[in-house]
């Protein structure tokens, strides 16, 4: 592992809850290039050679191992886009986690775009956390545009978690998922926003085959003057079940378009979508600060409890 | 101990002069416990927002414990000691039990102690503890959870916004056991509860009756509940159900 700089480590932390070096494979990528790796026995990473990247190759039967692959930029300027491929064998069960911290001091945009694609195997059961964070207060902007591709075979089951929570200027996720017989895909996204940041997050998941699932749930805060746009359909091809769900809190000069949608192409699809979008009530507010709260106090811990 | 003095409300939320509170003056001791009552519309429930601090009133002042709090925030009249249980519970999205009790006793808790407030209102702390403050808890839970929060707060008057609205009839029950409880509590604290359940008036110290925006009467338990039984200042639940 080569040395990293105060900043770089502050930023894996962020990203990854990182104090030290993770136990079981790992790729640490700072700057454009890789500064440390460890595979294992059932976990192999392979540099690309056609693109920028890596290929992960999990053995079928692995199980109760953990993949780190965190990125950080603090370098001003950069700009990448990056092809994880994640091959995941059947009967896996694995951690996976990912995220992506930029700090840009300078004045040029700083930019990364993972692109993520899962090919899950038969009965395999991924775990995936991703956090997104920027920080630094040059004028250069922290751009993030990830590309989310899941491929999920029978029986498999993946949970991922996203979340972006501070410092990012820009951001367009789109997550797309193709499942089949009996897999079950389960997203929890966490969003907020301040300043003039805007962010997009597009998800387009097609339950292909009988029994396939999806449970698809947003929960987001736009502050300052910040743009949301959260637009996630849920495409039922066989007989499955498919939830959506966007719950926003708006504050300030703060702007969220909700398009949740919903396609059935088959009479045993079930589909829910549900979006809400509001401020923070008046009586939240008013019962924490009988408890003792300031007013800035209470909506803080209105918003953490809502984002955890 | 809470004095109130010549306290007046007379605006509604479209700012109509509607004088829902016509000159009320009142005494609490402390560690007394006392049960407002009075016909609904009667200005009960103003009167106790007006106590905490969530509606102003337009004139009149109210001296806490020897200090003027007129013109103090909810915040302020909450860190001198005063807790609010709110008629119709809040709800919450994302925080749980534990967040609001922690939030209420202003410091970290540890399950056995978040446990010895939640025993107080009836509450199994491992079924609950780490329950979001949602729809999904029924009106009997969110009212007990209410309860509890006002009782992890470290303070010397409580007051009680019609505990006994929105629950059903088995919930009831417990919840006056729960106000026997604090009432035999040796935590010395003043205890104000609006309500017109007689089986709540039974317990107190004192009854304060309002109505029309004044008080009509007040006085001891003993002296005030016979006159009152069975009037709509007193009220039992269901008789083929007590």
């Amino acid at each position: 592992m080569k040395n990293m700089d105060a900043v770089q480590k502050r930023l894996f932390q962020e990203v990854a809850d990182l104090h030290n070096i993770p136990e079981g494979a790992y790729n640490f990528r700072a700057n454009g290039e890789s500064i440390g790796r460890n595979t294992t026995a059932n976990i192999d990473i392979q540099s690309k050679t056609d693109a920028s990247g890596i290929d992960i190759y999990i053995k079928s039967g692995t199980k109760n191992e953990s993949i780190h692959i965190p990125v950080v930029l603090s370098e001003s300027g950069i700009k990448e886009t990056v092809y994880n491929d994640f091959h995941i064998g059947d009967d896996c069960d694995v951690l996976i986690v990912a995220g992506c911290g930029i700090d840009n001091c300078g004045n040029q945009d700083s930019e990364h775009d993972g692109i993520h694609r899962f090919y899950v195997g038969k009965n395999s059961k991924i775990r995936y956390v991703e956090k997104h964070y920027g920080s630094g207060d040059g004028s250069g902007k922290r751009i993030l545009d990830p590309v989310t591709e899941v491929y999920m075979e029978e029986g498999s089951t993946m949970e991922m978690e996203m979340s972006q929570i501070k410092g990012v200027d820009s951001t367009q996720r789109t997550t797309i998922a193709e499942l089949k017989k009996d897999a079950k895909l389960v997203v929890r996204e966490r969003l907020m926003t301040h300043g003039q940041q805007q962010a997009y997050s597009i998800y387009k998941v097609a339950l292909n085959e009988e029994g396939s699932s999806a449970d698809v749930v947003s929960r987001s805060v736009a502050r300052d003057d910040s743009y949301q746009k959260f637009d996630a359909c849920i495409i039922g091809n066989a007989a499955c079940s498919g939830h959506t769900e966007c719950d926003s809190i708006i504050m300030d000069n703060g702007k969220i378009l909700a398009v949740p949608s919903l396609e059935a192409n088959n009479i045993d699809a079930a589909l829910v979508h549900e979006a809400a979008i509001g401020k923070i009530a008046g009586e939240q507010l008013t019962k924490l600060m009988t408890l003792g709260l300031t007013e800035a106090e209470a909506e803080e811990q209105i918003i953490n409890g809502f984002l955890k | 101990m809470l004095e109130l003095k010549n306290i007046t409300f007379n605006a509604n939320e479209s700012g109509e002069n509607i004088g829902i509170i016509r000159d009320i003056s009142l005494k609490a001791d402390d560690n007394k416990f006392i049960v407002i009552t009075g016909p609904n519309g009667g200005g009960k429930s103003t009167l106790a927002k007006i106590i905490a601090g969530i509606v102003k009133n337009s004139s009149g002042s109210i001296i806490f414990d020897g200090v003027d709090i007129t013109d103090k925030s909810i915040t302020e009249r909450a860190r001198m000691g005063i807790g609010f249980a709110f008629q119709q519970p809040v709800r919450f999205k994302g925080l749980t039990v534990i967040d609001l009790l922690r939030i209420a006793a202003g410091k970290e808790l540890s399950h056995s102690e978040a446990c010895d407030y939640l025993s107080e209102v009836g509450l199994c702390a491992k079924d609950y503890i780490n329950r979001e403050v949602n729809a999904s808890l029924s009106g009997g839970e969110l009212k007990r959870i209410e309860i509890a929060t006002v009782l992890a707060r470290n303070i010397k008057l409580a007051v009680f916004d019609e505990p006994e609205a929105g629950i059903d009839l088995w919930s009831f029950n417990n919840l006056i056991r729960i106000f026997e409880n604090m009432r035999k509590s040796d935590k010395k604290r003043t205890i104000i509860v609006i309500s017109h359940q007689e089986r709540i008036l039974n317990i107190a110290d004192e009854i304060v009756v309002i109505a029309d925006g004044k008080v009509i009467k007040q006085g001891s338990k003993d002296e005030i509940l016979p006159t009152i039984i069975g009037t709509q200042y007193s009220s039992d639940v269901c008789p083929r159900m007590a």
